[in-house]
């Protein structure tokens, strides 16, 4: 079998990470989110909020990164467009972030599956995210499928929690 | 280290009768019935200078019993002890402990330090041989030379090809579920030879073999770019297959090993692409705004089965090789996915979910015929066995733990788990070594 060979040093070196992106820290005295004590996905309500306003820790813990989905749905539930409609009001706020949206499924699928039902979990959160005002160019996609959960149990409480699309400041993707 | 090895072999033995004509033999396994009775075949130690007989009896045994379709006899019950193998056995002395096959060899060192192995298949009930061979080989080769003679054994007394003399690549895990490490691994399909193929803490997945065997495709989140690469066993060179712009995955070869198939992710869809591994064409062949994933070539190489969630749920499609008429195959409850067609083109194993149960099947490839082999709380991503007889697969049990790996026939019996030193999921068969 002859076949154009690509060196495979060479041919990582073209696959080094994207630019790395630097998130500004933004040492600006705001006030944090108003109402933050009914925010779902917050650790605000821990006792943890006194994370710098614009900061990433800003962001995870007064806005919440992350947003969850129905079984083998993609829709964005009504409280998942809450927490989006903030990391929006944020990322406006603080534009020289740029955001990599990771898309994940829980494990009762099969892994092919999965890598894509995750990758459209993230598109429909990037698609919100842009009707709201985000520009896609600041946006990128990546799917884990199933192979990242957060929460390790056999039950539907816990495949709900891995059923999820998070905003990650900077990070990968493509 | 897929070195590849010389092995001759040689029909006949010197000085012995010529194998007996098949209409003489006693002895058969018919395959197709389902839940046969084992064969009780006896298995003596090769004769040799070391330990090397007894190691190499041990994997043809091994192999022999996992098949389901052979019950070797515990050696302790032995009368005869093979001390000349050039000599026709007491074959009363084997039917008295109703031992109907019988496997009798040597084992020797060549001058020139070769391995030298012969063995003969007799049919003690016929009083005849049933067949011998002679292999010559390096000596680090003693495993494969024990596999090859397992294959010889099952094919003389089956009438189907062996499958012990083959590989399986796959992907070994450990560590904790929400923090697995994942490293693509390859073994002998009983287990042993186990190796690690790459080394990153990178999540790769689904490798699958080239019908060359000297190469697989995976898919790799190297570098934070999900996309489907080429592993040259030999030399351990790596290469990204294509460039597409987005995530490629599912990859397998075609029968050919020309091309390589795969999903390429775009937005909310994925669609099925093949790319030309000498010219680096890509031709796209669905175009839903569906999942169409999972592709897998019939072994003829003129259709494809894949899954596609167009109709709603995941089920099986098939469809011609340059994405013509694209039909549903699957229409039982649940939902279908991983299709894999045959090798014997007869048939494909799928995993099926359905109230709540993951299980692996086959149906035919106009849909009819379903058949399930085994269900529980998690089996997915079946591989054939290159003879079309047995499955492999990963179950994944509930809560922290990690998969492993299991092998079924295609009656749905003989199901036996694949030693592994840690985790393992994502088996893919070889084809038959050569």
């Amino acid at each position: 079998m002859s076949r154009t060979e690509v060196p495979a040093a060479g041919r990582m070196q073209t696959l080094a990470r994207n630019p790395a992106i630097i998130a500004l820290f933004m040492g600006l005295a705001l006030a944090g989110c108003a109402n933050k004590k009914n925010m779902p996905n917050s650790a605000g309500e821990l006792g943890l909020n006194n994370a710098t306003p614009g900061s990433p820790q800003d962001f995870t813990v007064n806005v919440g990164d992350r947003i969850f989905f129905d079984t083998d749905s993609t829709s964005i539930r009504a409280d998942a467009a809450a927490t989006l409609d903030k990391q929006a009001q944020w990322l406006q706020k603080y534009p020289n972030y740029a955001i990599t949206i990771e898309g994940h499924a829980d494990e009762r699928g099969t892994r092919e599956y999965n890598l894509a039902l995750g990758a459209r979990r993230a598109a429909s959160t990037k698609q919100y995210l842009s009707s709201r005002g985000i520009p896609a160019s600041r946006m990128k996609t990546i799917s884990y499928g199933k192979e990242k959960p957060v929460a390790v149990c056999d039950d539907i409480s816990c495949w709900s929690q891995n059923r999820r699309a998070v905003t990650v400041l900077g990070g990968a993707g493509m | 280290m897929l070195r590849r090895t010389f092995l001759h072999s040689a029909a006949g033995l010197t000085g012995l009768a010529a194998t007996v004509s098949p209409a003489m033999a006693l002895v058969e396994i018919n395959i197709n019935k389902g839940n046969v009775e084992p064969l009780p075949i006896a298995v003596t130690d090769f004769v040799a200078g070391g330990d090397l007989g007894q190691r190499i009896t041990d994997v043809i045994a091994a192999d022999l019993k996992r098949s389901g379709l052979f019950a070797p006899v515990n050696k302790q019950a032995f009368i005869e002890k093979i001390s000349n193998p050039d000599q026709p056995p007491r074959f009363e002395d084997w039917k008295v402990i109703n031992a109907q096959a019988l496997v009798t060899g040597r084992v020797s060192q060549e001058g020139d330090g070769r391995l030298r192995a012969e063995f003969r298949l007799w049919d003690t009930f016929a009083g005849q041989q049933m067949t011998g061979q002679q292999f010559y080989t390096q000596p680090e080769n003693w495993r494969r030379v024990a596999h090859i003679i397992a294959d010889a054994i099952y094919e003389r007394i089956t009438g189907e090809k062996g499958y012990f003399d083959t590989r399986v690549v796959y992907v070994a895990e450990s560590g904790p579920k929400n923090a697995r490490k994942r490293q693509l691994a390859i073994m002998d399909q009983d287990g042993a030879n186990a190796r690690a193929l790459t080394n990153s803490n990178e999540i790769v997945l689904t490798p699958r073999f080239s019908p060359s065997r000297q190469e697989i495709t995976y898919m790799s989140f190297e570098g934070q770019q999900p996309r489907v690469y080429l592993l040259q066993l030999e030399t351990g060179q790596r290469e990204v297959v294509g460039n597409f712009p987005g995530m490629t995955f599912a990859p397998r070869f075609s029968p050919d090993g020309q091309r390589v198939i795969m999903s390429l992710q775009q937005d909310g869809n994925a669609n099925i692409y093949t790319m030309d591994l000498r010219s680096r064409t890509t031709t796209r062949l669905t175009s839903t705004a569906a999942i169409d994933t999972g592709p897998s070539y019939s072994p003829d190489g003129a259709r494809i089965v894949f899954e596609s969630d167009r109709g709603g749920r995941q089920q099986l499609y098939v469809m011609g090789a340059d994405g013509s008429g694209q039909n549903r195959i699957s229409f039982g409850d649940g939902s279908y996915s991983t299709p894999v067609w045959s090798p014997r083109g007869d048939l494909i194993a799928f995993t099926k979910q359905s109230g709540g149960k993951f299980s692996i099947g086959v149906m035919k490839p106009d849909g009819s015929g379903e058949r399930i082999l085994t269900t529980g709380f998690h089996n997915e991503g079946p591989t054939w066995a290159p003879n079309g007889r047995v499955l492999m697969f990963f179950r994944q049990p509930a809560g922290a733990g990690g998969p492993q790996l299991f092998s079924i026939d295609l009656t749905g019996y003989n199901e036996q788990q694949i030693p592994t030193a840690g985790y393992a999921s994502d088996p893919a068969w070889s084809p038959l070594l050569e």
